[in-house]
């Protein structure tokens, strides 16, 4: 029986309209560099060697790709995502011991729909149910740091080798992070309550019982959802990039926090920690930088010190850890993301 | 009928609270419809991914945010 014939006349039209849309969407992705070539260079006559012109065309060429790849994968991702729910995440991860629990704590935290405005009950979720403390943050560390807004920027502006390095990076921080904290026992610097929330057991997976088209109309939502969120922070990015794209002396960058500087990596860090942004502001930025000639691991320090430490996440999470246990996790993670760093630079060429 | 809606007031929230409203309207039901935002109360009826949905104290829909006619649906169903 094919696809077809078993999703019936619905089923069809959904087919086609899927297909119609990514054939749609490689036409764009395949036009947009000429285009904005054709239109800054020839129809606006600038020159695109100048400052003004290579920042404009910078601007426009860099917003309209990174819509396009954000519009591709988070709805693939989502519409995958909908077979995955937190409530098998925590089954799955329920009676594992610490260690391997922690592994795969670290790579479901990928998979698993959370979002930052649901970490808080997640957590008391999880906790509450029993799954380890350092299990549950290596659940917690993974899951902003590599989602699909990160995984396709960095696909689309640094293509598949430095996106797998920060895919095994961010899983490494997360796994090694969980696990040191757990190993802490630090169990006394989470609040009271969580431990005695009674869960009521009737839980009901929230994914189960969607049809097709269901996951399809929630691939298009998500995709609304997370754009009209995001847009500011990469309008604001993708402005910085193009300004050092165009204007930033070529060797400035390079002389302060190049790789002569053995401090780079931790002041990205401490720079990148207070920070409130999102994968989507900080990878234009990263990209035009990148191009100044700052090294790979300086940058993707920065921008996970960016994504995975907040001050509004620390703010949530006071609501369930007590300052200290805070404290700990941050300086933890942060360790581990200046390790990542140095790693990077000295292995990696350029 | 007594429907909550749980999630600490993110937009997803206050969107499902206003799907259900309109589903409630569609419906010509009467019902309250309480707003619950204290994360122990939200964990405490199982839901890990907000926002919820809470029909007499039956969780009916958690995670997403559904259109009124599914809201209508499930509530039409009690």
């Amino acid at each position: 029986m094919s696809v077809t014939t078993r999703l019936g006349r619905p089923g069809l039209r959904l087919s086609l309209g899927v297909a119609g849309a990514a054939v749609a969407w490689v036409a764009l992705y395949w036009v947009n560099e000429p285009f904005w070539t054709w239109l800054v260079g020839e129809a606006a006559g600038l020159d695109l060697e100048s400052r003004l012109g290579s920042g404009v065309w910078f601007f426009f060429y860099d917003t309209i790709k990174i819509a396009l790849l954000l519009t591709g994968i988070i709805f693939v991702v989502t519409v995958l995502r909908s077979f995955m729910s937190v409530e098998r995440t925590r089954a799955l991860l329920g009676g594992k011991r610490e260690g391997v629990g922690n592994v795969l704590a670290a790579l479901l935290g990928i998979v698993t729909p959370f979002c930052s405005c649901s970490a808080v009950p997640a957590f008391i979720g999880f906790v509450a149910a029993g799954v380890p403390l350092g299990v549950t943050m290596s659940s917690l560390i993974a899951s902003p740091l590599i989602n699909e807004v990160a995984i396709a920027l960095l696909l689309g502006l640094f293509g598949p080798g430095p996106t797998l390095l920060y895919v095994a990076a961010g899983v490494s921080i997360a796994i090694v992070a969980g696990w040191v904290i757990g190993r802490l026992r630090l169990e006394r610097w989470v609040e009271p309550f969580v431990f005695e929330t009674r869960l009521r057991g009737q839980v009901i997976d929230s994914t189960a019982h969607l049809t097709w088209p269901d996951r399809v109309q929630l691939g298009i939502d998500e995709v609304g959802t997370i754009l009209r969120k995001i847009w500011p922070y990469l309008l604001v990015g993708i402005g910085l990039g193009a300004v050092i794209h165009g204007w930033a002396p070529e060797n400035f960058f390079a002389t302060y926090a190049g790789r002569d500087n053995p401090f780079a990596v931790l002041i990205a860090v401490v720079v990148g920690v207070p920070l409130y942004s999102n994968a989507a502001g900080v990878l234009p930025l990263v990209d035009a930088l990148h191009d100044k000639g700052l090294p790979m691991g300086t940058l993707l320090a920065f921008m996970m010190a960016t994504v995975a430490l907040s001050l509004p996440e620390m703010i949530l999470l006071r609501r369930v850890l007590k300052p200290k246990l805070i404290a700990t996790f941050v300086a933890v993670v942060a360790a581990g993301i200046i390790a990542v760093g140095y790693l990077f630079n000295a292995v990696l060429p350029v | 009928m007594h429907i909550k809606v749980l999630g600490p007031g993110c937009a997803n929230c206050v969107n499902l609270e206003k799907n259900t409203r309109a589903a409630l309207a569609s419906l010509g039901m009467e019902a309250s419809v309480e707003k619950v935002t204290d994360y122990a109360d939200i964990a405490g009826y199982g839901i890990m991914r907000t926002p919820g949905l809470v029909v007499d104290e039956q969780v009916v829909l958690s995670g997403r945010v559904a259109k009124p006619a599914e809201i209508a649906q499930l509530l039409a169903g009690r």
